[in-house]
């Protein structure tokens, strides 16, 4: 593909085997009473895996990719991202490591609705530095990558479901992350739809890409080739370990 | 060992276009934000720019006029005089030095004017009848709307010149040569109408005639009643405080001098006390807009919750959020100071040549009411500003 000419350019690391690693990581939230939402996760991802995270509602997924992604802090425990430990970095140093190193996929996709799906993919740079021409070039390339070539100038809103989350992940791709957090990311698609996106994360995968699906869909993740099953915070079977 | 990180970094070109997002996808809600602004704004500069028009027209109007005019005027009512000054008051008056001319006003009262002698004696309209100098025009900077003025020939002759009220109201639009008024019981043929005067608005409402004629054929012993006298404008204040005693020796506290052009610096000194006013109000406009503007960043912020967690995510830091929300209020702002200048102007404009005047905008009234709208839209962005980047980024995307 013509995108590895710019993306050597783009400054960054070259992921090394380890992409990230949880180890004892529990969080608990100060409410009343207390909630613990992870008790005690270990969990390392290698460089190129596709991993299905899995659970019922409530059973800390969310919590589990928000800590993944360093949006959110554990209240103990180790987390590394792209070789730098978590607990070191400031609140600023996260952004740095979140802009470069992590790319992200939501259940609602979260497009910014008054921006074309190219602008929306190109968003995904914007807090690296770089200019804008060169972030709609990489926009271009990543929309084409996810056979958006021809939707480049719709705005967000004019898109169907299955179009936007597919900007989604262009965009979560764009900055060449270390890893790509999906959360939910066929939550709000139909099953047609959900098909496509899964099978568009197993081709980027192909690709060397590493990607953590977090779903409560059990047969999504089963289909991938590692799969995690969370429950009450806890990993309860993780299909690498046996 | 991983290489050490990159801060994220956001270009001002990018901060920019991040903080008009708001305004382009709410276009209604920011123009009716700024608007706010633009009202403050606009009440601001045209309050400043009409009072600098009106003031520079009130100059021209004094340096045509001259300031150097002065009134000598006989004091009438008990102990302050019997209406009369002394008949040799003007030739003793253009004695002093610095005085350049005068012009003697000798009223006739018991002369009342009247359309035709048919009409009742009782309706005299309220026309006056003074008997002047040939040269009152020249000293009193006024000037002959039609007709001519009183002059040696024509002063010792039955002719009137009417003032511009008393043409009015005598029905005499124009002057043909032929028109006669029934003036003190005889027959007047008018040969001049006048144009307003601003220095001396009672004589627009009076019948002139030449200080010859009223002597001839009104029976007036010429008397003066007031002198007109034009000074050299470096010595206004030294001749002013010698006039009383010059025109009346005897009894100099029954003289009242004044200075016609006092009137207007007073409507000027007045005009300013205005201008303090609205300039208030422009100001208090101006901090509701501002309120508006906040109120509609707060709003703002509780609405894009998803938009912060998602650039959170994308690597902004707390900064570029604070600095996006900022910047939308700043351009909030910006919006209602431009639209505020170019209204204010136009209004400025628009009335300032209904009345004839200059248009006079003081660049420190631009500048300084776009530095107060970006003042205002500061604060009132700030508070929001800081609410958006405080927000985790796990609860701002939560509340999608």
């Amino acid at each position: 593909m013509t995108a590895t000419l710019t993306r050597d350019t783009l400054p960054g690391e070259i992921p090394e085997d380890v992409v990230l690693s949880l180890h004892g990581v529990t969080k608990e939230y100060p409410t009343t009473p207390p909630v613990r939402a992870l008790r005690g996760v270990d969990l390392v991802v290698n460089a190129g895996e596709l991993i299905g995270v899995v659970g019922p509602s409530g059973s800390g997924k969310s919590t589990l990719l928000h800590i993944m992604g360093t949006l959110d802090r554990p209240t103990a425990g180790e987390v590394t991202v792209a070789g730098h430990a978590v607990s070191t970095l400031a609140d600023k140093q996260l952004s740095a490591l979140r802009s470069r190193h992590i790319g992200f996929v939501f259940q609602q996709f979260h497009l910014l609705s008054g921006y074309t799906a190219l602008d929306n993919v190109a968003d995904g740079l914007l807090y690296t530095g770089m200019g804008l021409a060169d972030r709609r070039d990489l926009a271009l390339q990543e929309l084409q990558r996810v056979g958006l070539g021809h939707r480049l100038d719709h705005v967000a809103t004019k898109l169907s479901g299955g179009e936007r989350q597919r900007v989604a992940v262009a965009r979560a791709l764009v900055g060449s992350p270390s890893i790509v957090l999906a959360d939910e990311p066929t939550g709000n698609l139909d099953s047609k739809n959900s098909d496509a996106i899964v099978d568009l994360i197993e081709e980027i995968s192909a690709s060397g890409v590493t990607i953590v699906v977090i779903t409560h869909n059990r047969e999504i993740a089963e289909a991938f080739p590692r799969s995690v099953s969370l429950r009450d915070g806890r990993i309860e079977h993780d299909s690498e370990a046996g | 060992m991983a290489k050490p990180l990159i801060p994220s970094k956001l270009h001002a070109v990018d901060a920019a276009r991040t903080a008009s997002v708001g305004l382009r996808t709410r276009k209604m809600r920011a123009a009716l934000s700024a608007l706010g602004i633009m009202i403050g704004i606009a009440a601001m500069v045209g309050v400043l720019g009409l009072s600098e028009s009106s003031k520079s027209d009130l100059l021209a109007q004094l340096d045509r006029l001259g300031t150097n005019l002065l009134t000598v005027q006989a004091g009438s009512g008990i102990g302050i005089g019997s209406g009369e000054l002394p008949v040799e008051a003007a030739s003793m008056i253009s004695r002093i030095g610095p005085v350049e001319t005068t012009s003697t006003i000798s009223a006739v009262d018991a002369a009342n004017v009247y359309r035709t002698d048919l009409i009742p004696s009782g309706q005299t309209g309220g026309i006056t009848v003074q008997a002047v100098d040939t040269n009152l025009l020249d000293t009193l900077a006024g000037s002959v709307s039609d007709g001519r003025f009183i002059d040696a020939a024509t002063g010792s002759y039955p002719t009137t010149v009417l003032g511009s009220v008393a043409a009015e109201r005598l029905g005499i639009s124009v002057v043909n040569g032929t028109q006669q008024i029934w003036l003190g019981d005889q027959w007047f043929t008018v040969i001049g109408i006048l144009d307003e005067f601003e220095l001396n608005p009672d004589l627009d409402r009076a019948a002139l005639v030449g200080l010859d004629s009223a002597a001839t054929y009104l029976d007036d012993d010429n008397v003066p009643t007031s002198v007109l006298v034009r000074v050299d404008p470096d010595f206004v204040d030294e001749v002013t405080t010698v006039l009383a005693a010059t025109a009346n020796p005897q009894n100099p506290e029954e003289v009242e001098v004044d200075r016609p052009s006092d009137a207007l610096e007073a409507k000027e000194a007045a005009d300013d006390a205005f201008t303090a006013l609205f300039l208030g109000l422009g100001a208090v406009a101006l901090l509701v807009g501002g309120v508006g503007i906040a109120n509609v960043m707060v709003i703002s912020v509780l609405e894009r919750r998803s938009e912060i967690g998602l650039r959170r995510a994308l690597g902004a830091t707390k900064r570029h959020v604070a600095v996006q929300f900022l910047g939308e209020a700043l351009l909030l702002s910006a919006v209602g100071g431009v639209g505020g200048v170019i209204l204010g102007w136009g209004v400025t404009t628009i009335y300032a040549n209904i009345k004839g005047w200059d248009v006079l905008v003081p660049p420190l009234a631009i500048g300084g009411g776009m530095a107060a709208a970006l003042l205002i839209g500061a604060i009132a962005g700030l508070y929001p500003a800081i609410r958006a980047a405080k927000l985790s980024p796990t609860e701002a995307l939560r509340s999608a």
